[in-house]
Order: structure tokens, then sequence, then C-alpha cells
């Protein structure tokens, strides 16, 4: 059962990212009003908003956490073309008596021509690595080597996609059975383009680029399932954190979870949606329109021995 | 076998609109975010009027609206899945069942078929007894909300709601441990279905105790439902000592009383233990129907109605049975009567003929089965994995079908209906339900045990999800640790320290975040931190968290740096326990053996001046010349890097310890060497 709370999250502009940090109870912003705000969850399960401060001259399309063994690290980016890296730094008592922390900017990548679209942290047993990708389709690869020291970071790698790219994400595996791996998405609307997606992985000696149509291929790629009830453009997947159910976004304005049974049969599981009706500030009363589901009510009301009122007669 | 074509559950998001918005979302270990906005609205090319308070030139900002109207500024939400496990009247299902599911894995397996038989009807009773304590509790807690209204309607309706859930999975449970986990066979069948159906079917305890308790019961206008309701439930004593009343209180009816009394003190009923057998039973209880036959055709029972439809129920009259629904309320209640009074040896497996007829019968052609009847028909029709999956669609939280299925499983008989995938389904479920636990600060402790008992996936499981338990306390921290710890997750274990230790350093507690680096094995974090207890020391002239530098034992080998440290502290206590010549050697020996870094070198030949102008000589000569290369090796790499550098302070430093080892050096001399004759 899935039950939906709303916050008001005061920015002055469109929300264009929200993330979670790793143990899910911060969370950072981003939005066309050029700012990140971050929010942290206290103890009774309320969200405090604890910073919020300009970080670009442009909309910020992305705001992403480092892991936690970084220490408290976030990165944004752009449409000024350029992508930041911010540390927390522990204030002065009188600001933790009033619940606010204070972000400093640690670095900025310029290297960017354009838009930077996405900005991820490599998994963390690569150390401290990020990833941005730009809208004229480059891909570059930061790296701190001094984890203590966040202002230094080196571009590493560039990797030119040749397609507008929109969205980047690292493979999380740990496994030594395989190298590091980032996949790039690319929203570029020329009909002769076949990959949209395409996967790199890192190799010693060169970069080998893989896509996912055509050329020799290392991976074997399987359709398990696949659904149209968007009925519409879907916009974002993602994996949970145990990679069980996949959620994703549409242009029909709902999120849809997908998961497999024990038979391997892909499924539709729940559906977000809103329901139209504007809602003041914080509401908890979502809560009980979202509990009380159908299923449920049905299932008391055979208990109540209302199927002996149905007696025909 | 088809999935039960559902559609999916819906979650309202509420004020999301979404024929204006789209939404974004990121999952979270617990929850996930989801914000209102406008996946079309990015990139330099849609320009429009610039939002909010941006600048003159076209920022790409998202147009708050555009041309249709102003979108106003977008939410976030928060959703949470499995919010049962944050219900305080659920905790102790939760706590209760764990400690039986895990009796359950751990214990020994009787040998004797009827001895595992026996251990595990207890266990399954055991969990009933659970789910019933928490469902009376919870019903206290309603009754007593409602009554004192302090809590808003909403919760007490929950309560309420939540306690019929719980009603219908005992009931539920019940039916299975008979036909499952019991397997009882036929004879014994039908009276744990008696017992199940008077159990259950709690609308006439009211009833009957009004009756009982009225003055003058045979005049009480629901008695003779009273008497009608015993007998449909096989309650003949009961029945009896009604009708009893009934007969003082009317002599006239004395004859038919007798009659209709002997008939059902005498009706056959199965026995529980060898004193017959089904044989045996089948034709005591076929003569004794013939007789009673006799009196209804007899027209003995015709001048009292009530008296006649006893006896008809009696034979198994369904028409008879029938009228009485309102006392039945449920099919299934109808089928036990039914079955009393028509089979009473049924066999478990012909049950679900007469389970089918009697549904059909009761609720009468049109109507729909709820879920609650559609589950307990695939009980009667001994479709275990039917069952499952209905109460997996029908229950809001994995509880109870992660524990049924265990059960059923340990009964061997998940494996016998389907090879293929009966042990994954136990995983997949008991997946399910303990990684819902890991949402909850404290419950997930449970989970723990849960995923230990899945071989195929329960580690990875584990690994993934204790990594993100939120480490608010070191208590906590050291928890979680000893958890993996256990279970020699050491990835996790050293993942957990940096954190530790890096939150510790941030914090600026220098001692916390070594210990914590320590524990994590992490020789170039406690480098650093090492540097910093150092660099602590050279600014304010004594250190901070000396126990535990003190205490370091052998994991002072992690880093060079951390060994220094705590050699260093440790000369400082011989100095202080004025053990002069050990404090000396150890001195020396941190520079010649190169453990000390060479930027602390001024200072350790600085903390050798007190040395060298103690009364007594200290350092030999040997360790004079030592010291006086050491001095020569530092101001010359010194003039190395600083050609123009004049540090008054540091060069007076200098002369001062020149001065100081050429004293000494004088003075070690002649004690050498007058010391060869006194």
């Amino acid at each position: 059962m899935f039950v939906a709370r709303s916050i008001a999250a005061d920015h002055r502009d469109l929300i264009h990212d929200v993330s979670f940090d790793f143990h899910g109870r911060r969370m950072a912003t981003c939005s066309s009003d050029q700012s990140v705000k971050v929010w942290d969850k206290s103890e009774n399960g309320d969200w405090h908003c604890t910073a919020s401060w300009k970080t670009h001259s442009g909309s910020v399309w992305r705001v992403t956490w480092a892991h936690p063994e970084f220490g408290q690290v976030l990165a944004s980016c752009s449409f000024d073309r350029t992508a930041a890296v911010w540390e927390e730094i522990v204030g002065e008592s009188n600001d933790k008596l009033r619940g606010q922390s204070h972000w400093v900017k640690r670095t900025t990548l310029v290297d960017s021509r354009t838009s930077v679209t996405d900005v991820k942290f490599a998994p963390k047993h690569m150390g401290l690595m990020l990833a941005t990708c730009s809208a004229d389709g480059v891909v570059r690869i930061y790296e701190a080597p001094d984890v203590m020291n966040l202002s230094q970071w080196s571009l590493q790698h560039e990797i030119s996609c040749k397609l507008s790219c929109s969205c980047i994400s690292w493979n999380p595996s740990s496994s030594r059975a395989h190298s590091p791996m980032i996949a790039v998405g690319s929203d570029d609307n020329s009909p002769n383009i076949l990959a949209k997606v395409q996967i790199y992985e890192y190799n010693e000696n060169t970069r080998k680029e893989l896509t996912s149509s055509g050329g020799l291929t290392k991976f074997e790629i399987h359709i398990v399932a696949q659904f149209d009830n968007h009925n519409s453009q879907v916009w974002r997947v993602s994996w949970n954190i145990t990679g069980t159910v996949l959620a994703s976004s549409g242009d029909d304005g709902c999120v849809r979870l997908w998961k497999a049974n024990y038979m391997d049969n892909w499924k539709c599981t729940g559906i977000l949606k809103g329901n139209g009706s504007p809602v003041n500030g914080s509401s908890q009363q979502g809560i009980f329109n979202a509990s009380l589901g159908s299923a449920n009510t049905s299932l008391q009301n055979s208990l109540n021995g209302s199927s002996a009122s149905r007696k025909q007669s | 076998m088809e999935e039960p074509d559902t559609e999916p559950p819906l979650t309202v998001v509420p004020g999301a609109d979404p024929a204006r918005t789209q939404l974004c979302f990121e999952w979270g270990p617990a929850e996930m975010l989801l914000c209102e906005t406008l996946f079309g609205r990015r990139g330099g090319e849609r320009r429009g009027a610039p939002g909010g308070s941006a600048g003159p030139a076209p920022t790409g900002c998202g147009v708050a609206g555009g041309g249709d109207g102003a979108l106003g500024p977008s939410r976030v939400f928060v959703v949470r899945r499995d919010q049962d496990i944050y219900m305080e009247t659920l905790r102790k299902l939760f706590n209760e069942s764990h400690g039986i599911f895990v009796g359950l894995q751990r214990c020994e397996e009787e040998r004797a078929a009827r001895a595992r038989n026996a251990q595990l009807v207890q266990v399954s009773k055991n969990y009933r007894s659970v789910i019933r304590a928490c469902m009376e509790d919870m019903h206290q807690a309603a009754i007593s909300a409602r009554d004192s209204a302090l809590h808003s309607q909403y919760s007490i309706q929950l309560c309420f709601f939540q306690v019929s859930i719980l009603s219908a999975m005992e009931l539920i449970w019940n039916l299975c441990e008979i036909l499952f986990v019991e397997a009882a066979p036929a004879g014994p069948l039908l009276l744990r279905l008696l017992d199940w159906v008077q159990l259950h079917i709690c609308d006439v305890d009211n009833m009957v105790r009004e009756v009982l308790g009225s003055e003058n019961p045979s005049k009480h206008k629901l008695f003779w439902n009273v008497v009608d309701i015993f007998v449909l439930q096989g309650r003949m004593d009961e029945a009896r000592h009604l009708l009893s009343k009934e007969a003082i209180a009317n002599p006239t009816s004395m004859n038919m009383y007798k009659i209709l009394d002997d008939l059902m003190k005498k009706m056959p009923v199965p026995s529980l233990g060898n004193t017959q057998t089904l044989t045996e039973m089948e034709l005591k209880w076929q003569h004794w129907h013939e007789e009673c036959q006799r009196y209804l055709q007899d027209g003995t029972f015709a001048s009292n109605s009530h008296m006649e439809s006893i006896c008809k129920i009696l034979l198994g009259d369904e028409n008879a049975i029938l009228e009485k629904k309102e006392l039945m309320t449920t099919w299934y209640h109808f089928l036990v009567t039914r079955l009393l009074y028509s089979h009473p040896t049924v066999k478990p497996m012909e049950l679900r003929f007469y389970a089918q007829s009697s549904m059909d019968m009761f609720l009468g052609e049109e109507s729909n089965p709820e879920p609650l009847d559609t589950i307990l028909m695939a009980a009667f029709e001994f479709e275990l994995h039917q069952v499952i999956k209905e109460c997996s669609v029908a229950l809001s939280n994995w509880w109870f079908v992660a524990h049924l299925t265990d059960l059923l499983d340990h009964c061997k008989l998940l494996q016998s209906h389907n090879l293929y995938f009966g042990s994954n389904m136990r995983e997949f479920l008991l997946l399910e339900y303990a990684s819902g636990l890991f949402s909850h600060h404290s419950l997930w402790q449970l989970g723990v045990d849960y995923f230990d008992h899945c071989p195929e996936y329960g580690r990875v499981y584990l690994e993934l999800h204790i990594e993100r338990i939120p480490l608010n306390t070191e208590q906590k921290a050291l928890k979680v640790l000893r958890i993996c710890e256990q279970r020699q997750m050491h990835e996790q274990v050293r993942s957990i320290c940096k954190i530790m230790a890096m939150k510790a350093l941030r914090n600026n507690r220098l001692g916390s975040a070594l210990s914590w680096s320590i524990r994590a094995k992490d020789a170039a974090f406690a480098t650093l931190i090492s540097d910093r207890f150092l660099k602590d020391y050279c600014e304010r002239g004594y250190f901070s968290d000396l126990d535990l530098i003190d205490n370091l034992g052998p994991s002072m080998l992690l880093s060079d740096r951390l060994t220094f440290l705590g050699k260093y502290r440790e000369f400082h206590r011989l100095y202080g326990e004025k053990r002069f010549s050990e404090a000396a050697r150890l001195l020396l020996m941190l520079m010649t053996a190169h453990i000390a870094p060479c930027s602390f070198w001024m200072t350790l030949l600085t903390d050798a001046l007190p040395l060298l102008e103690q009364k007594e000589v200290i350092f030999s000569a040997e360790q004079t010349y030592e010291l006086m290369r050491c001095l020569e090796d530092l101001t010359a790499r010194k003039l190395d890097k600083q050609k123009f550098q004049d540090d008054d302070v540091e060069t007076m430093k200098v002369e001062m310890l020149r001065l100081a080892l050429a004293r000494n050096l004088a003075r070690v001399i002649v004690k050498e060497g007058t010391l060869e004759g006194s």
C-alpha cells in the first residue's frame, strides 16, 4: 500500500529534479529559479528545509548526492553550461539551533560549451568521480584524486556521443567481473538516429563503445517485457534499491511501477497519479484517500457478513 | 495458472494534476520522491517570458505556465509503501511472529511423521494466537479511542478496519491449518470445521447472552433463534439445555420435547480418538437418520413449527437450513451445517463440491463473491497457490502470505504442488516482507533474520538494505556493524565505518573519527586524522582524546602516521613518568627510523631540549651525535627549500639546539670518560 504526502517546496519556479541522499534522510531539489534546496527529515518524519541558495545563472536541471563516505557533497548542473560541486560546512552553533546549514561551492566544471543536462556520481568503489553530459553530445568524466580536497577535479575522459545527450546512468555494480560502465541517453529527434541509448565501458587502454543496436556488441540484449500503458512519451525510468521494481514517468502525468513475480512475469503493480484537486500547503489528509483501497474495503465487507444481506427472495 | 487480472492499485498524489504536469521521481531506501514538473520545458529552444525573478536574457528557465496560465510553484511529494509497518498496534504482531518464524526455521525436525505434524500444528496455533492477541489489543484501543473522543474519526475507523482485517486473516489461517497443516482426515475434519465455525461467527454470542441472561429465557423473542443456532452449529448439549426450559414452561409440548431431546442426544458424531471406524459411524448415523425421518413423517412435531424445523435440520434438509440464513450469516457456515447433517464423514477431497454448491445456494445466482469468499473457496478446493495469490492481492502487506507460505513450505506442501517454483515462492514472499521491514527505524532488525533464512537471495538483499540504514547514533551504527561482522560482510563494515569516520571528522571529533577509521582499516584516512591530531598538538600544545591514543595497541600499525602518533604520545608519557632515558631512546628512534614525518622533526628536536637541559645527563655521546646529525639534516633540507627565508624564531631555535647539544656532548664525554673508573 502506498501513501503520498505533499510538501510545500517553495521554489519560485518549476522544479526539475529531486534527489534522495544515500540513507533517504535528506533530499535536494533544484529548479528553474536557479537555486537548490536541501531538506532534512526530522525524527518524527517531517521534512524541513535546511538550506536554500542560488547555484547557477540558469535553470538547474539536475542535482545529485555523493556517497556519504565522501561526506555531505552535492553536484548540480545547469543551462548555464556548468556543473558544480558543493560541500556542506558544519555551521556555527546558532545556525544549528535554527536548523540551518551552509553549503559552499568547491568547484565549477566549465568545460562544456552547451547546457549540461545531467550529472551523476560514479559508484563509490571507483573513488570520487562524476560524469556530466551536455546538449552537444559530450560526456565528461571527472575525478577528485584527493577525496579530502574537493576543489581539485581533473577531467579524465571526454566521450563524444555524436547525439544530444539528456541523461546518464552509472552501472552500480561493484563486481570485479566487469569494468565500470556508463549508459547515456539521448533526446535527439533526428529520424535517422537508431541508437538512442549508448553504453560505454572503461577499458584500461581505450574506451570501448558498445551500442544497443547494430555493430559489434559484447552484451546480448533481450527484451524482457514491453508495456505501452503510458500511451505517451516516457521521460524517466529508474530501478529501486534492490533492482526489483522499475518506475517510469510519462507525459500522461503518471508514475507506473513494474515488477516481476516469482515466475518472472512482469506486470504493473502500481500507479501514482494526481487527482487534480489543489491542496494547500503540506497535507496529511492524503493518507486517508490512499490507504483504504478498494480491495481492502471489500475484504472488510465480506467479513462483516454482507454476503448474507445479498440474499435473493 | 493465471494471475488474477486486477487493475494495479492507484495511489493518489493529492494535488498533482496529470493534465497539466508530469511527475519526476527518485527512489529512496524507504520512500519515493515525486515532484511536479514539465519534462518538455527544457533547453534553450523553447523560450518564453522568463519565469520568477530571472534576469532579462533568456536563461532557459522553465516557463511557469507560459501561455496557459500560471502553473504555480511545484510541489514535492513523499510516497511511502508498506504504511502498515508504521502502525504501533501491529508492532506486537511483527515482533512475536518473528520469534515464531525463527523458531520454526531452527527447530529440529521431528522424525516421526505424526510428531512432526503435531509440531507444525503447534506453530500454526502460535501464529494464530498472536493474530488474536493483536486483534484484541487493537479492538480495545479502538474502543477506548472512540470513547475518549481524543482521536480523529479517521484513526478510529482505521483501527476498527484493521481489527476486521486481522479477524479475516485468522479465519483464513485457521482453515488452512485444518486443511493443510493438520490435514485432518474424514471424521475429525468435520469436528475441526465445526470448531472453526463456532469460533468465528461471533454475532450470535450477544444474542445468546441476552437470552440466557433474561428472566424467562423461553419467553424471549429470540429464544428459538438461539436454539436454532445451537443446532446449526452442532452444539447439541446447549440446545437441549435450552429446550428443557421450554418444555418446563410449556408442559403440553413435553412429549415432543422428549423425543426431540432424545434424537439430539443420540446423534452420532465422528470421534477424535480411535473408538470407532468411519464405517461404524456411518452405519450408526444411517440408522439415526432413518429414525428422525420416521418421526418427521409421523407428524410428531406437526403442532410446533419450531421443533419441526429443527427436526428437518437434523435430517439435513437444505431448504430448512437455508431458512436460517440470517443466523448463519455466511455460506461457509451453511456448508459446515450441511455437512454435519448430511455428510458427517466427508473426506477432504470431497469438500470442493459441497463448498461450491453451498456458496451458490447461499448467495444466489447474481451475486459476485467477495475476495474473502474466493480465498476460502480456493482453500476448500485445496488450491494452495490460488489461496496465496488471492491473499497477496487482497491484503495490504506481505505479513500474512509470507508467514503462511513459509509454514506450508515446512509442511512440504508447496513442492508437491509445483516443483518448478515451489520453494521460490516462499523466498519471494519472505524477501518482500523483510524488505518492507527495513523502511522502519527499529523493525529492520527483524528483517535481518528473515533474510538469513532465504538461501538464494537473502544475503544480497541484506547487503543492499543494511548499508542504507541511517546511522543516526553511534549505538545504531554499532548494532548494524555487529550484524555485518557476524555475517562477514566486510565491504559493508568498511563502508559504514568510513561513513561514521567522515561524519566525525566533519564535526571535528577527531578521536571518534580515528577509532572509526581504525575499525574500517582505512590507512589513508587514519593518516589524515593523525596528521590533524599532530597539527592540533602543535597549535595547542596538548593532545585531545588521550585515552584513545594511549590504547591503540596493535592497530597503531595501520598507518605510519598513526604509529608515529602513538609513539609520540608514548614519548610524552615516558617523560611525564620521568623515565627519561627511555623517553630519550624513543625520541631518537622516531627520527632515525624515519617513523616521524620530516615536518615534525623540528618539534621533536625541540622536545629533546628539556632532556638535554636536565641536571643528569640523559643522552649518550652516540645519541648526541645522532641528534646533531638529525639537526644538520633538517637545516640542510630547509636551506634547500627556503633560500631567502629569514625566520628569526626558527634560527633562534636552531641556535639553541646546537648549543644544548654541544653542552650535552661535553658533559657526556666527561661522564663516559670517568665511568670506567668509578
